[in-house]
């Protein structure tokens, strides 16, 4: 992969997206490479600090995605996820960095095309933006 | 200030409690003699003690981080009574919210107030500079939840001049934000002040202190205070009652309150909830509703 192509992590719930995207492979869509895919129980399981991680580590953009709400595997937990993704992404946003970097979404397991499209928007977006700068590492911080 | 003396000595008499948290004049070493002088919390166990009490603008710190069950020295002591201000009050309304503390299990001395300072170096004088910014627009002068109410109810204090600062900030193109915070945030140096001064701050064991895994670097580079001051903004979201201490603590200046006030007006705004006295509205983050907004979602 060339420098310039961005790494996006995706943070996927077991009972939807995560069966999306599984749809959307077994139909031989085509979508962006450059999305990693971690499975997570629930999208409630996503600790805002995975997505402050994933930056650290390396990460250009990061998508985050589970069930339509009302209809999570567990009842309540994307409503619950959601109020703490709006609380992150004002942070994000307050603090100067690009909100456009993180990507939140709702994808069914039947809902392969939609997923191939927040992947596909969200590479282009994350491209556009360029690579994800903002603190260098601890390496390059404490060098003189 | 004869009544609370009064109310302490009484209480401590009887056996109601076994120490009463409130504040005393204290000299500051260092400072003139004949300059002002600070007030510092104070722990009085004795009756006769109780005339040490004191309580004026000068009184900033928020007593309910006495409270903390990471605290549990003070807790030694016995039942405690706590002289709160209505900041303080809402403090103790939140850790009963949150079951960290029983609301029986403490006897609350509300005092009504007419402001504080934002730095008691500056003395005592409530004026446009030196009052804090908390108290612009203050609906707890007088706190809603206590089991006495002392003193009689001054008047309101002044706006500060730093209170558009948040709006300001917030109406700075992107990059300007960024380059501000990360300058300031650059300087943290990781003493966890903030946190050790936050009585909502309140995990026995904090995640910032957790090395497997290790969530947060522990070094104070950039990335690592970044880090830490989005964690600590986060878990305060529908907590932070809005006392600022984690600001006054900052032995590197950084405007924590900026943050943690913006942080509060998003809760308030999406989610209709601001922090108040009343211990059983239920936390914002440990709720929901299905119609929250999600515009922000895909």
């Amino acid at each position: 992969m060339a420098a310039s192509e961005p790494t996006i992590v995706a943070f996927v719930c077991n009972w939807c997206t995560y069966t999306g995207a599984d749809l959307a492979g077994t139909s031989r869509l085509k979508m962006a490479p450059n999305v990693r895919v971690i499975r997570v129980p629930c999208s409630s399981r996503v600790s805002p600090l995975f997505i402050v991680k994933a930056f650290e580590r390396g990460a250009d953009g990061v998508i985050v995605s589970g069930c339509h709400t009302g209809d999570c595997h567990f009842v309540t937990g994307n409503y619950h996820a959601r109020r703490r993704f709006a609380i992150f992404r004002e942070i994000f946003e307050f603090l100067g960095l690009d909100p456009g970097r993180v990507t939140f979404s709702w994808v069914s397991a039947s809902e392969a095309s939609k997923w191939r499209q927040v992947v596909d928007d969200t590479t282009a977006r994350v491209k556009a933006l360029g690579p994800f700068q903002a603190y260098p590492s601890p390496r390059e911080a404490i060098a003189p | 200030m004869n009544e609370l003396r009064e109310l302490a000595r009484k209480l401590l008499a009887d056996g109601a409690v076994r120490v009463v948290i409130g504040y005393e004049d204290v000299e500051v070493p260092g400072w003139p003699e004949e300059g002002p002088r600070s007030a510092r919390p104070a722990f009085v166990i004795s009756p006769d003690r109780a005339d040490r009490l004191v309580f004026d603008s000068r009184c900033v710190h928020n007593l309910a981080v006495y409270l903390k069950r990471q605290r549990s020295h003070l807790a030694a002591l016995g039942k405690a009574a706590v002289v709160v201000k209505g900041c303080d009050a809402r403090a103790v309304a939140g850790l009963v919210r949150e079951c960290q503390i029983r609301r029986e299990d403490v006897v609350l001395i509300g005092v009504r107030c007419g402001g504080v300072v934002r730095d008691p170096r500056l003395g005592p004088g409530l004026t446009e500079e030196n009052v804090s910014e908390r108290c612009a627009g203050c609906e707890d002068r007088e706190p809603k939840l206590f089991d006495h109410v002392v003193g009689p109810m001054p008047p309101p204090p002044p706006v500060s001049t730093r209170a558009g600062r948040l709006t300001e900030l917030a109406a700075k193109p992107a990059a300007e934000r960024w380059s501000f915070w990360s300058e300031q945030l650059s300087r943290c140096v990781r003493c966890y002040a903030c946190r050790e001064i936050c009585p909502m701050c309140s995990c026995v064991e904090c995640l910032a202190d957790k090395g497997r895994p290790q969530w947060i670097d522990c070094s104070p580079t950039p990335r690592g205070n970044t880090g830490w001051h989005m964690m600590r903004a986060l878990h305060q979201a529908g907590r932070c009652v809005g006392c600022l201490e984690c600001e006054r603590a900052c032995p590197e200046g950084i405007p924590l309150g900026l943050l943690q006030r913006h942080v509060a007006a998003v809760v308030e705004q999406r989610f209709g909830y601001r922090a108040c006295s009343d211990p059983s509205v239920p936390a914002p983050m440990g709720t929901y509703r299905p119609e929250d907004g999600e515009e922000f979602i895909l």
